[in-house]
């Protein structure tokens, strides 16, 4: 029940979360978008998981845990450029350009 | 019924996912994804995964959100700045690459698995009020995923370490 519009909510889900990776600059920002493809993601596992057996949810509970101990570092990560370089821009940071 | 509830959550989910990406303020941005994220939890209570929408509101709108909108204030990044969002040309090849990418994504509504994997219509449901909600998740991830859990468990705490060791300024 209801499958198709659960793939394509999440397919439009994702699909803005990659649009918003590309027209952004705040890493914060960018995060968020990450966030937001991942939740997409949870959501097709959720919607098979309907049809296909509650594995499916499991995956959603690894995905989340994984989304979490990603949140920590990436956060972290991001507090030690700022205090460095005193921005989060990434048209800014760009030590590693050759 | 059952269908009005779930577009009416689905374009509040879309809706505010667009607001996200495209505010210019930091902190509108979080605010509207913690909106994205409980209209997501409201799809997954329709979807029969009761549990997993608990745990969305908890973990994700309730714990990851505060993270980043506490590193968002502690930073002093309230205030947009002049160059977060890119040029005309930046939306360009966002736009035309998102379009690229929904083509295919889209195919996927249409898309149905085999029906020799398929479970009859309403065997979760079924499962759940034989098991109980959380014991139709927890029964499977602590028999056949043991191992996946407890590998969890130490990833977890590598992010404690790595976390910690990464925002001292000294060690």
């Amino acid at each position: 029940m209801l499958l198709g519009p659960a793939l394509a909510v999440s397919a439009v889900l994702f699909t803005i979360g990659v649009a918003g990776v590309l027209i952004r600059r705040n890493a914060i920002v960018i995060f968020m978008c990450v966030e937001l493809m991942l939740n997409a993601v949870n959501l097709t596992f959720v919607a098979l998981a309907q049809r296909l057996g509650v594995s499916g949810q499991i995956f959603v509970f690894f995905v989340m845990a994984v989304a979490a101990a990603e949140a920590a570092v990436g956060l972290a990560i991001i507090l030690a450029i700022y205090r460095h370089r005193e921005t989060v821009d990434l048209g800014k940071i760009n030590l590693l350009k050759g | 019924m059952t269908t009005t509830i779930f577009w009416a959550f689905a374009a509040i989910a879309v809706g505010s996912a667009l607001l996200c990406v495209t505010r210019r303020s930091p902190i509108a941005s979080a605010l509207w994804l913690v909106l994205t994220l409980f209209a997501l939890a409201a799809l997954f209570v329709i979807l029969d995964a009761q549990f997993i929408a608990v745990l969305q509101v908890l973990v994700y709108a309730g714990a990851i959100m505060v993270l980043f909108l506490f590193v968002i204030m502690l930073l002093n990044l309230g205030r947009a700045g002049p160059s977060d969002r890119k040029g005309a040309l930046a939306w360009a090849v966002a736009g035309a690459l998102g379009a690229g990418l929904l083509v295919p994504l889209a195919g996927l509504a249409r898309a149905a698995p085999p029906a020799a994997i398929q479970l009859p219509e309403g065997t979760m449901a079924a499962l759940q009020q034989q098991q109980g909600l959380v014991g139709a998740v927890a029964r499977p991830l602590f028999e056949t995923y043991l191992v996946p859990f407890e590998i969890t468990s130490l990833l977890l705490l590598a992010a404690i370490v790595g976390a910690v060791v990464l925002a001292k300024r000294k060690l």
